[in-house]
This record gives C-alpha cells, sequence and structure tokens, in this order.
C-alpha cells in the first residue's frame, strides 16, 4: 500500500497576475486579481471555497502586505480553515501541504492559497526594496548589530558567504553557477509571462556586475509585483472539475536552523536533504524519477546546492553537473522551465509552484517537457527553510 | 552654517542587558562569550536560553580571539550611506567553535581566503569597540 497521502489532493485552480514593475495596486488588490483568476479556472462558485492561506512577501515586513484581513477583502463568508502564514520561501509548498492535510482530514473542500507582494516602486531600483539599510537604527541593539555594523545587507550577502564556501570547498566556478542562469533565460525567453526575454549567454553572464562577490547581478533572482494563487482540493473532486488536476504525490520539510550555530554546515547542506528523505518516500519515487524539476532558484546557487541535496548529483559535484546545460531546454533534466526566478518573476515559493502547475497540466506550450513527476521546492531565509512537493498528472 | 554634514557612520551596536558584558569586553579589548553553566556550550549573547539545551544560567569566557574565515564575500552594491564599496564582510569562526559577522582586516579583499587564520582586532569607536579580525 502506497502513502495514504499519496495523491490524496490536486490542485485545481491557478491564477496569476501580471508580474514585474506592475505599480497602482495594493497586494489586496493583487491577490483578489490572482484569486479571482484561480476561481474562474477551477469552475468553482466563490461560496465553494472554504479555506484560505496567506503568504505575504516581503511587504508583509516593510509593511502594507497581506494579511488576515484578505478574507473580508476577498467576501470569504464560508471558510473552516484560515491562516497566514510565513516560512519565507518555503511557504508556497507548505501552504499546499497544509491544505491537503486539513482537506484529507475532512476539515475543508476547495482551499485557496495565496501570495501576493508589490516591494517594487515606481523610480526605485529593485535592490532597494530587500536590502533594508533606509529601515536601519544607527545604534542597533545587542550583538545583532554585529551584522549591520560589518555591513552585511539582506539575504544577498548571506548567500554570496554560502556560496564562496562551496566555491573554496568544491571548485565551484562561476562557468558553471553561469550555465545555471543562462539555462534559465533560455526557457524564460519561451515564456510570455517572464520579465526577462531577452537571450544570454555566458559572456553576458560574467559581465554583469558584482552585487557581493562571488554573486554576479545575474545571479540574483528579480524583484517582482503581484500575486498568484492556487486552489487545492480532494482528489475525489479534482478529477470532475474544469482544469485538469495537478495532484499532490509527495510533501515534505526540513528547518536546520540558525547558520551561526557552532557546527551548521548550513552554507553548502540545507534543508532539502531533510525534506527530500519525507517527500520521496510518501511519493514513493526518487531522484531518477523526476522528469522536471521546478527549483526555489533566488540565486544560482540556491538551484547549484538544491541539486546536490536532493540526491541528483554527489555533494560537491553540483558544479560539473550543471556545466553541460542539462538543465536547460533541450537538456536532460529540465528545470526552471518558466524561466525561475532569476528570468521569470519572483514570487516567492509560487514561482516554481505556478510552472509546476503549468507544466502538470501540459499547458507549457513550446516550453512543455515531460510532467510524470515535477519536483517543486520552496526555500526560505538564508538555505534555512525548506517546503517540497511533489507532483504529476496522473493519481497513481 | 556652512559646515557640511558629516560623513554617516556605520551602524554602531550598543549593549543590550543580555550583551554588557561582551560590549564592555570589548571596550577592554577581550572577546566576551556566553557559556550554559548546565552543559557548557558557547554562545554570542544573543540569547537568554543556551540554544543547545534550554538553560538559562550563564557565565563568561573569554576567547583567544584566534579563528578562521568561515566564509566571505566582497560587497559592491552600496546600501548605505556609512560604508565605502568594496569592502569585505565574513563569517569568522572561533577556536572555541563560536561563529560571528565582521570584517577582514590588515589584507586586500582579493587575498582573503575560507580557511584563513585570523586574530581579533579592535575597531574602537567613542562607546564601543567591535571585533574585526586580520590574518594571524
Amino acid at each position: 500500500m502506497g502513502h495514504p497521502m499519496r495523491g490524496a489532493t490536486a490542485i485545481t485552480g491557478l491564477g496569476i497576475t501580471p508580474m514585474g514593475r506592475i505599480f497602482g495596486k495594493s497586494a489586496n488588490e493583487l491577490a483578489a486579481d490572482a484569486v479571482r483568476e484561480a476561481i474562474a479556472d477551477s469552475g468553482l462558485r466563490k461560496d465553494e471555497i472554504d479555506g484560505l492561506l496567506i503568504n505575504p512577501g516581503i511587504t508583509g515586513t516593510t509593511g502594507g502586505g497581506i494579511g488576515l484581513g484578505l478574507q473580508n477583502y476577498l467576501g470569504l463568508n464560508n471558510l473552516r480553515l484560515l491562516n497566514h502564514m510565513n516560512a519565507a520561501g518555503s511557504t508556497a509548498a507548505q501552504m499546499v501541504q497544509y491544505a491537503s492535510l486539513a482537506i484529507a482530514a475532512g476539515m475543508a473542500n476547495h482551499v485557496v492559497c495565496v501570495f501576493a507582494d508589490n516591494p517594487l516602486t515606481e523610480g526605485k531600483s529593485s535592490g532597494s526594496s530587500y536590502g533594508g539599510a533606509s529601515r536601519m537604527p544607527s545604534r542597533p541593539q545587542g550583538v545583532a548589530g554585529l551584522y549591520q555594523h560589518a555591513g552585511f545587507f539582506g539575504p544577498n550577502t548571506s548567500y554570496a558567504l554560502a556560496c564562496s564556501r562551496h566555491m573554496e570547498l568544491y571548485g565551484t566556478t562561476h562557468d558553471q553557477l553561469g550555465a545555471i542562469a543562462v539555462a534559465e533565460r533560455a526557457w524564460a525567453v519561451m515564456n510570455p509571462r517572464a520579465q526577462m526575454r531577452d537571450p544570454m549567454t555566458l559572456e553576458m553572464y560574467h559581465a554583469s556586475r558584482w552585487i557581493v562577490e562571488p554573486l554576479h547581478l545575474l545571479d540574483c533572482c528579480l524583484v517582482s509585483n503581484g500575486a498568484v494563487a492556487v486552489i487545492v482540493s480532494g482528489a475525489d473532486q479534482a478529477k470532475d472539475m474544469k482544469a485538469p488536476p495537478v495532484y499532490v504525490l509527495g510533501m515534505g520539510q526540513g528547518h536546520p536552523g540558525d547558520p551561526l550555530r557552532s557546527g551548521s554546515d548550513w552554507e553548502t547542506e540545507t534543508g532539502a536533504k531533510i525534506a527530500a528523505k519525507t517527500a520521496f518516500s510518501m511519493a514513493g519515487l526518487g531522484p531518477r524519477d523526476m522528469t522536471q524539476l521546478q527549483l526555489y532558484d533566488c540565486y544560482t546557487y540556491t538551484v547549484l546546492v538544491t541539486l546536490e541535496d536532493y540526491g541528483f548529483c554527489a555533494k560537491g559535484e553540483g558544479g560539473p553537473f550543471v556545466a553541460d546545460g542539462k538543465l536547460g531546454p533541450g537538456g536532460s533534466l529540465p528545470t526552471n522551465t518558466g524561466g525561475g526566478e532569476l528570468s521569470g518573476y519572483y514570487m516567492w515559493g509560487m514561482t516554481p509552484l505556478s510552472e509546476a502547475v503549468i507544466q502538470g497540466r501540459g499547458q507549457g506550450g513550446e516550453r512543455q517537457q515531460k510532467n510524470d513527476a515535477i519536483l517543486c521546492t520552496g526555500n526560505g531565509g538564508i538555505l534555512n527553510y525548506h517546503g517540497a512537493l511533489i507532483l504529476g498528472p496522473n493519481r497513481s | 552654517m556652512t559646515d557640511a554634514t558629516p560623513a554617516p557612520s556605520r551602524p554602531l551596536p550598543q549593549a543590550d542587558e543580555i550583551s554588557k558584558e561582551f560590549f564592555d569586553g570589548g571596550m577592554a579589548g577581550r572577546l566576551m562569550l556566553m557559556k550554559c553553566t548546565a552543559c557548557g556550550a558557547l554562545r554570542l549573547p544573543s540569547r537568554r536560553h543556551c540554544d543547545v539545551c534550554l538553560a538559562d544560567e550563564t557565565a563568561w569566557v573569554e576567547s583567544s580571539g584566534k579563528g578562521v574565515v568561515r566564509s566571505f564575500g566582497i560587497m559592491h552594491q552600496r546600501y548605505h550611506p556609512g560604508f565605502q564599496t568594496p569592502y569585505n564582510v565574513a563569517f569568522v569562526e572561533l577556536e572555541e567553535g563560536v561563529r560571528l559577522p565582521t570584517n577582514i582586516v590588515g589584507v586586500a579583499n582579493d587575498a582573503i581566503r575560507v580557511g584563513m587564520p585570523v586574530v581579533v582586532e579592535w575597531d574602537r569607536y567613542e562607546d564601543v569597540a567591535l571585533p574585526k579580525f586580520r590574518p594571524a
């Protein structure tokens, strides 16, 4: 007998707003646009929605982000399940997990999971929304202030430090990291929703400016305004609904904790290692069974270390593994087929999840890849939160 | 009133309730660590409870100030007016196992290496001294 949660639920609705430098809408308004589209896509009536899980992006911290008040904005009056969740970039996968568990337990039938964010301000740079310098006190309290005094600003700094250790320990090169960026851009060229659709070469990658060495600009994800909503339903109902169901075959999480703790190898071994065991075991599948990957890619390095932690290659071999272009169009391991967060759009864990749903339905158009088993991951914090989903078009 | 506004400074941390000994130690040139009296684990004084055993009884011990560069990066994007780019940022792991965010001084950015032995050097301001590290 397989795991009781394998194929118990499916994603039955998807709504995606325009992405990027989209101005003039609040986070609630963006969320409502995505939810309206997801409900229409599912064929449900709004009053059939009985669950709502809410994940704000960076505006949940900086102000203006979606919160519990979104329920009232959306006029959802029959909820049996409601929460405002935040485990950073792992939240989208986690929302689908908690929705699935609740549905399997009979606590809800159709759960909307929504992410919305609008950190970009007209006329201001993308970087200004995440560095945090504008919110920094001149006299920070306690040893947490050591970060600020040393000049650590936002996730760019900490991911650069993780990446530099991998490069030193395993000889990982910029050509190898660049291969990830180039592969994802080649996919984005085929995605009408992607923000970056001009072809990119490895030379262009090398020529892009440093943000935090060893990370070039083109190692770093985009920043986007927009929203994505998905609907999770029980598998028995999903098979008769309007959209082709994308079944949830496996779920897992892994959260290794504080990067500063003594003895941690947080830079090169992430929560993906823990999540992989749970998710693959539930699905009864392994890395070799995955026909395509939708991996959280806040940085090129995140993709590389995630591939290692899921066992697609040995620890330390991620660089040579990706260097032949196998992640890109025509490659043997299609990855981030919508362009990911590097070249597509940055909706935290909803970026890989939204593309996984498109691919799972077979609606990827010219970028459609074999979709029997899709690994979809979310990574958050500084490589310290991880959520995994294994998705596919067939329940068994 | 024609004087230019003074250049903005880096953020300068101040002691909070649990880190007073750390900051007092810095002014005296001593790198102080919190030690859990229940299990002996060492940590920066960022929390009242031991993150190994959750005890909240602590003592203070002085670090040797010696360590290695755990990882480093070079900041090129300028986020804050108190910093001139490029500058380095690093995690140093002390020989006692405790890690801290810092800068490496006394060496060119392109000569910093993971695993490089370093020793503490104090960056002194009027009312606070912060631990930086130079090649040992």
